[in-house]
């Protein structure tokens, strides 16, 4: 390996730890599980521990979108037009177990699982997850982050 | 005014167009005809005694198959009111045939009528004659048919983006 390609790769895993340190999340909170995910951030379980305490309303100024709660099929162009607004790079959790797989509907109006519409970096499942789960899936997305795991 | 002498009421104006009454514990029910049902509403919130001012539910029910109503009407419109001054409640119900699928409108009354029966008309596919915007409420406009009918596939889907089952 080359001095360029050694100080290339020590640059990757720069940035890698520079971005894991620093999650501004949008929160995409549709259902009851918003409730816990405000638990989680709260000063309680305090997710400002992992660099994830600022949320952003707005997605443009996002890095990881948080999708809490039950998407219908109404509510999915608006996630997946949320989602194409973010600016990359970009990360998705799936936040429970309705976004995970749709949980217990099986209806008209629920959809199965968000990843039919955007790719999912990290799932959480729970009904709603505790906020341990919540922080077990948000150091595992920082891995994911910090090895330098992206969509473009 | 006690439950039983609201029925009465009802049984002496209307007579023969109180289809049905009864009660379970102490909420009393008249079962109303179609062409009788916008003037009964109109007594239930004119009538001094009665004066129910506020319509609390309007939904309705699919008895498709239900055991035991085989030769009744599939639909069933369901009224909750209740009165403020008096404190007390009723129930109303109309029997509406499948194939003409169709009550007046109650918007005139209570202005809250207006989204309950977009809400029926939504999810059971019952017209409300005289509503003055009858659009789906809940589902987007791109949905075919009415998802409480208990005819309605419950797997069913019918996504605006993604896979389709």
């Amino acid at each position: 390996m080359g001095l360029g390609a050694f100080f290339a790769t020590k640059l990757d895993e720069a940035i890698g730890w520079a971005r894991k340190y620093s999650i501004f999340q949008y929160p995409f909170v549709t259902a009851c599980c918003g409730m816990e995910y405000m638990a989680t951030a709260c000063s309680h379980y305090d997710i400002d521990r992992f660099g994830a305490g600022l949320t952003r309303f707005s997605p443009r100024q996002a890095d990881v979108l948080f999708v809490v709660g039950t998407i219908s099929h109404k509510m999915a162009p608006v996630l997946k037009r949320v989602y194409d607004q973010m600016c990359e790079p970009k990360w998705v959790v799936a936040f429970g177990v309705c976004t995970c797989t749709g949980g217990f509907y099986d209806n008209y109006a629920t959809v199965m699982g968000i990843d039919t519409i955007i790719p999912v970096d990290v799932y959480i499942p729970g009904c709603p997850p505790r906020p341990e789960s919540v922080i077990d899936g948000l150091m595992k997305l920082q891995d994911r982050i910090a090895a330098g795991a992206q969509r473009y | 005014m006690d439950g039983s002498r609201i029925i009465e009421r009802l049984r002496e104006r209307f007579a023969t167009a109180i289809v049905e009454t009864g009660s379970q514990w102490r909420d009393h029910t008249a079962v109303v005809d179609r062409a009788a049902v916008r003037e009964a509403l109109e007594f239930c919130k004119t009538n001094p005694e009665l004066s129910f001012d506020m319509l609390t539910d309007l939904t309705a029910v699919d008895y498709l198959k239900f055991p035991g109503r085989e030769d009744r009407p599939r639909f069933e419109v369901v009224y909750h009111l209740y009165s403020l001054p008096h404190n007390h409640r009723v129930r109303l119900k109309v029997g509406v045939e499948e194939d003409d699928a169709v009550v007046p409108t109650a918007v005139g009354l209570w202005p809250i009528a207006n989204w309950f029966e977009r809400e029926v008309w939504d999810m059971f596919g019952i017209r409300f004659d005289g509503h003055p915007n009858l659009r789906r409420l809940l589902m987007y406009e791109e949905f075919e048919g009415h998802p409480l009918r208990k005819d309605y596939p419950i797997n069913r889907r019918q996504p605006l983006i993604g896979p389709r089952n």
